[in-house]
């Protein structure tokens, strides 16, 4: 039998808002982000940091939905899932997304990844311009630019992992932090 | 066509494109998944006004967010603002930002730097 509490106290000792895992289509999209701008009204959160983790919620899940097709050619629609969490403490919010990849794919990615947390925020915004301004826009939409405006509106650096799960896939792990906009 | 408007959706702005009166219109969310699907109309229909433009064209732009795949389009919609402003019609976008978002102001400027058009940094109330 399923272990509900077992899930429900780690949720609970982890401070999970939400948590979805499954499929990601567009209206759950809509949803997810529906549900999110709700609470951070109920809990009367400051709209600068409103709007930064609705930002970085929306490039997030966006990632997703445009990524989950990449692991589902090899292995079957057992790994067309994803999951997603976001949870808050104290001062911070964490956006939480984890999804299968290709191994072959990881070294693209960590490069990408290892090169926007090598850079300041001076530099984020050049790196977005010329991305912007030259970057091939490819059919999914983003061109890359997703990851770099998420470290540029956080001023966090990226925190990932891969989980290797066999030799032809892996786990992969990020956690974005939304700091909150304190009143001065 | 004198006119161009799409209604507004939870992810999608509002547009208005008043093309006898140059008067072009941009407000509210912009985070489709596919930006490309959204944008096209608009910037086929710039590209039909390219050809017989107004003496002066005012372009508002006033989005509460905007996803970085909407970004590249924007940025293709100030590409054909640019060539209009050109052509001979005296463009000019006025970037609307809500006081204290500063991330908006940034992106408005982002454009700025890139886009060869008189920008107007507006500030509006929360």
């Amino acid at each position: 039998m399923i272990d509900a509490f077992n899930i429900y106290d780690k949720m609970d000792k982890n401070n999970i808002l939400l948590s979805f895992k499954g499929d990601i289509t567009s209206e759950l999209l809509t949803s997810i982000l529906q549900i999110m701008e709700n609470k951070m009204d109920n809990m009367q959160e400051e709209p600068k940091t409103k709007k930064k983790v609705y930002n970085v919620l929306v490039e997030c899940l966006q990632n997703l939905y445009h990524h989950m097709d990449d692991a589902t050619n090899f292995n079957g629609d057992k790994n067309r899932s994803a999951i997603f969490m976001i949870s808050k403490h104290e001062g911070s919010y964490n956006i939480i997304t984890g999804n299968y990849i290709l191994n072959e794919n990881i070294h693209g990615l960590k490069t990408r990844l290892d090169e926007v947390n090598s850079l300041n925020k001076d530099q984020l915004k050049d790196y977005y311009k010329s991305v912007l301004n030259n970057g091939e826009m490819s059919l999914k939409g983003g061109g890359g630019l997703g990851m770099i405006d998420i470290a540029r509106k956080t001023g966090e650096k990226l925190e990932y992992d891969f989980l290797e799960i066999d030799n032809k896939v892996s786990f992969f792990t990020l956690i974005i932090k939304v700091t909150q906009t304190q009143l001065i | 066509m004198e006119k161009y408007a799409i209604e507004g959706t939870p992810k999608t702005p509002t547009i208005s494109f008043d093309i006898q009166g140059g008067l072009l219109e941009i407000k509210g969310r912009s985070i489709p998944e596919n930006s490309i699907e959204f944008y096209k109309p608009l910037v086929d229909a710039l590209d039909k006004y390219s050809s017989a433009s107004q003496p002066t064209t005012t372009v508002n732009i006033q989005l509460e967010y905007f996803n970085t795949s909407s970004s590249k389009c924007i940025l293709d919609v100030f590409k054909k603002l640019e060539a209009i402003h050109k052509g001979g019609s005296a463009v000019t976008i006025n970037w609307h930002y809500e006081e204290d978002d500063e991330d908006m102001l940034e992106a408005g400027e982002d454009y700025q730097a890139i886009i060869n058009i008189p920008f107007k940094m507006v500030q509006v109330a929360e």
